[in-house]
């Protein structure tokens, strides 16, 4: 990633205005679902349950599909549209046995040989004690694991909420796009705004601050595309979005099943190695080299004075005091 | 290259001055705390321990030498909450004497060469931006080229807030080089400490091939606050311990800090780094088993039939112990 150079400022009043109508757009209770755009997109789909260990996880849903009579696996995060079923999709907050699930769909599209779609649309995995115990990280880390080494291509899609490990548990991809009004980010703009300014209400400041729509993202190079959505956005039609994702979708794997297995998975790899910004400088690890010589260590041993004593490293890395409390990660 | 010690920051741990045992409330003596390995004497708890000491107590004396010491962070995002995260960084920097919250290197244990990375919690919380997911992918990448074994030691409360989805994405930088060390037969051991949470959790820390905690050490997927926001319950007191996960089968062992060392050697030496598939050859070590060993052993006792279902062609070791290589001697073995 070339260096940004921006100023640090606390957003202006304009661009927290414009980053929370997105965040609100992203969550739009009339928004297009996973299942609602599956069935707009492709020919055919058979929607596949459980993980084969623990049940099955209605946050996210699975299966073979046909995308302009190719097959394809489909997986995606999927909210309800009223309470009743947001309550039993939990909000589109998966547990650990919704990403098993996706885990195994994976393997299967990676033993026939086809490709991989999947959409992103989730506040986060869920946080309870009960997926704790069933290992939530675990299963974050292992999806994440397994999507960097699969060997079909891989497209991702954002179509709501790209909301922290559990977005990226389904979304490392070759390629990353997502919808407009889609939004991604490391933590919830609540759960920032909790921590970094003890404010909840500030939420609409770090959404702002934590630049998560797609354009930012694009920027950022996070998402290699920006699918535009038409009209007021992806709530009010439906069939043009899912005709937009569709076009993109093919337009993504026109490019990237020509790769062979060996490049897909080097330019996968390569593509994650450079995310971020990291600086190269010349500073040196702050402890000398050993010195070798003979008079040197009999020196030491014997404590002579006038041979320097190596600096020990907990001298110069000592063990401190508490971090802040605002400072912890996410 | 500028060399600087920062001895100025040497902190004077004076006869006079105590802890506090959060736990059993005990008076410790700050020295006796730190040559007790920062764990309390009366009741056991560890307290957080620095990189430094992390290093002498894991490693031999003077065989760590840091890689990459010169990567610098920078503020992607243009980030400010209440203060600019460039402010943040440099506290950190003066208060710790690091860099970042994590540093890499090449050191040994009982004469076992690894590629090492370290977290330190009191540098924001051990928060991983890209500079650490990128020490972290180096580390990994070091042990696959120099076919050494790899071993991270965790404490942070997860991806850094400020570098916005650039933290989150290292949750897969950091992980893509584990599926290479798999490729490749090169163990991974991870090692939790107090805490870790968030996105160091979801990924390459609960992707050990062995992963040991250290007692009572808090590791969890959501902070304590984000959990109790979201669920709006009480939470069950411990669920995010140690010794929870090591119930649930998350971790393979509870590990006090006096035996780290002892048993990150035997782990070494029963899991050792695979032959590598460059046929090389080496000769006079007995004590492994070849590429095939273990299929060979079980064909000779059931016959062909297991070769034959395993698909697997057996072939006879010759009669004067020239097998396969198994591994690549040790340093200490050449
Ligand atoms: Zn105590």
């Amino acid at each position: 990633m070339s260096e940004i150079v921006l100023s640090a400022e606390a957003p202006t009043a304009e661009a927290i205005e414009s980053a929370w109508r997105r965040v609100q757009l992203a969550r739009h209770p009339q928004r297009p679902r996973t299942l609602d755009l599956i069935a707009l997109i492709f020919d055919d789909f058979a929607e596949l349950h459980g993980d084969r260990s623990f049940r099955d996880d209605p946050a996210i849903v699975g299966g073979p599909a046909l995308l302009e009579g190719r097959p394809v696996m489909v997986i995606g995060h999927q909210k309800g549209k009223d309470t009743e079923s947001n309550i039993s999709r939990n909000f589109g907050s998966p547990y650990p046995e919704g990403f098993r699930k996706a885990q195994r769909l994976m393997r299967l599209a990676d033993k026939l040989g086809i490709p991989l779609v999947t959409f992103l649309d989730t506040a986060g995995a869920f946080p309870g004690p009960a997926a704790e115990e069933r290992g939530q990280a675990e299963a974050i880390a292992s999806s994440i694991k397994l999507m960097t080494g699969l060997q079909v291509p891989i497209v991702v899609v954002i179509i709501g909420e790209g909301g922290s490990g559990g977005a990226l548990a389904i979304g490392v991809g070759d390629e990353v796009l997502a919808l407009e009004n889609a939004t991604y980010s490391v933590i919830s703009p609540e759960g920032c705004a909790a921590i970094l300014w003890r404010a909840p209400e500030s939420a609409p400041t770090a959404a702002a601050a934590m630049r998560m729509t797609a354009a930012d993202q694009l920027e950022l190079g996070v998402i290699d595309g920006v699918i535009e959505e038409p009209g007021e956005g992806a709530h009010a039609d439906h069939a043009g979005t899912a005709a937009a994702v569709k076009q993109a979708i093919l337009g993504t794997l026109g490019r990237i099943t020509r790769l062979d297995t060996e490049a897909l998975l080097t330019t996968r790899y390569a593509r994650l190695r450079g995310i971020g910004l990291v600086r190269e400088t010349e500073v040196a690890s702050p402890q000398l080299p050993q010195e070798p010589s003979l008079r040197r260590r009999i020196g030491r041993l014997l404590r002579l004075p006038g041979v320097p004593r190596r600096p020990r490293w907990s001298e110069i890395w000592p063990s401190g005091e508490d971090a802040d409390a605002n400072e912890e990660g996410a | 290259m500028q060399i600087k010690l920062p001895f100025s920051r040497r902190r004077e741990v004076t006869p006079e001055t105590w802890t506090v045992c959060p736990s059993c409330e005990s008076q410790i003596f700050n020295r006796q705390l730190e040559r007790n390995l920062r764990v309390c004497p009366t009741c056991g708890h560890h307290f957080r321990m620095g990189i430094g000491q992390r290093i002498e107590l894991m490693l031999d004396d003077g065989s760590f030498v840091e890689h990459d010491a010169g990567l610098d962070s920078g503020d992607p995002l243009g980030f400010h909450d209440q203060k600019p995260y460039v402010d943040r960084l440099e506290a950190a920097r003066i208060k710790t004497g690091l860099r970042e919250a994590a540093v890499w290197g090449i050191g040994s244990i009982e004469g076992q060469r690894v590629a090492i990375g370290l977290f330190d919690f009191h540098f924001m919380g051990g928060s991983m931006g890209s500079v650490v997911g990128e020490k972290l992918a180096r580390c990994f990448e070091a042990a696959l080229v120099e076919r050494i074994p790899a071993i991270v030691v965790s404490a942070s409360g997860g991806a850094r807030m400020q570098e916005g989805t650039l933290s989150l994405l290292q949750l897969a930088k950091t992980t893509a080089p584990l599926v290479r060390l798999d490729a490749a037969g090169i163990p991974f051991i991870s090692i939790l400490t107090d805490p870790t949470t968030g996105g160091v959790l979801a990924s390459f820390a609960s992707l050990g091939d062995v992963i040991l905690a250290e007692p009572k050490a808090l590791i969890g997927f959501a902070g304590a606050r984000v959990a109790s926001g979201t669920v709006g319950e009480e939470l069950p007191e411990g669920f995010q311990s140690a010794e929870s996960l090591l119930e649930h089968g998350f971790v393979d062992d509870i590990v006090p800090r006096s035996e780290l060392r002892p048993t990150l050697s035997r782990l070494l030496r029963l899991l050792p780094v695979a032959a590598a598939d460059d046929g090389l050859q080496t000769t006079g070590d007995t004590r492994g088993w070849g590429p095939i060993g273990v299929l060979s052993g079980m064909a000779e006792r059931f016959g062909t039939a297991v070769s034959e279902t395993i698909g697997i062609e057996v072939e006879q070791p010759p009669a004067d112990g020239s097998g396969p290589a198994s591994r690549r001697p040790r340093e200490d073995e050449r």
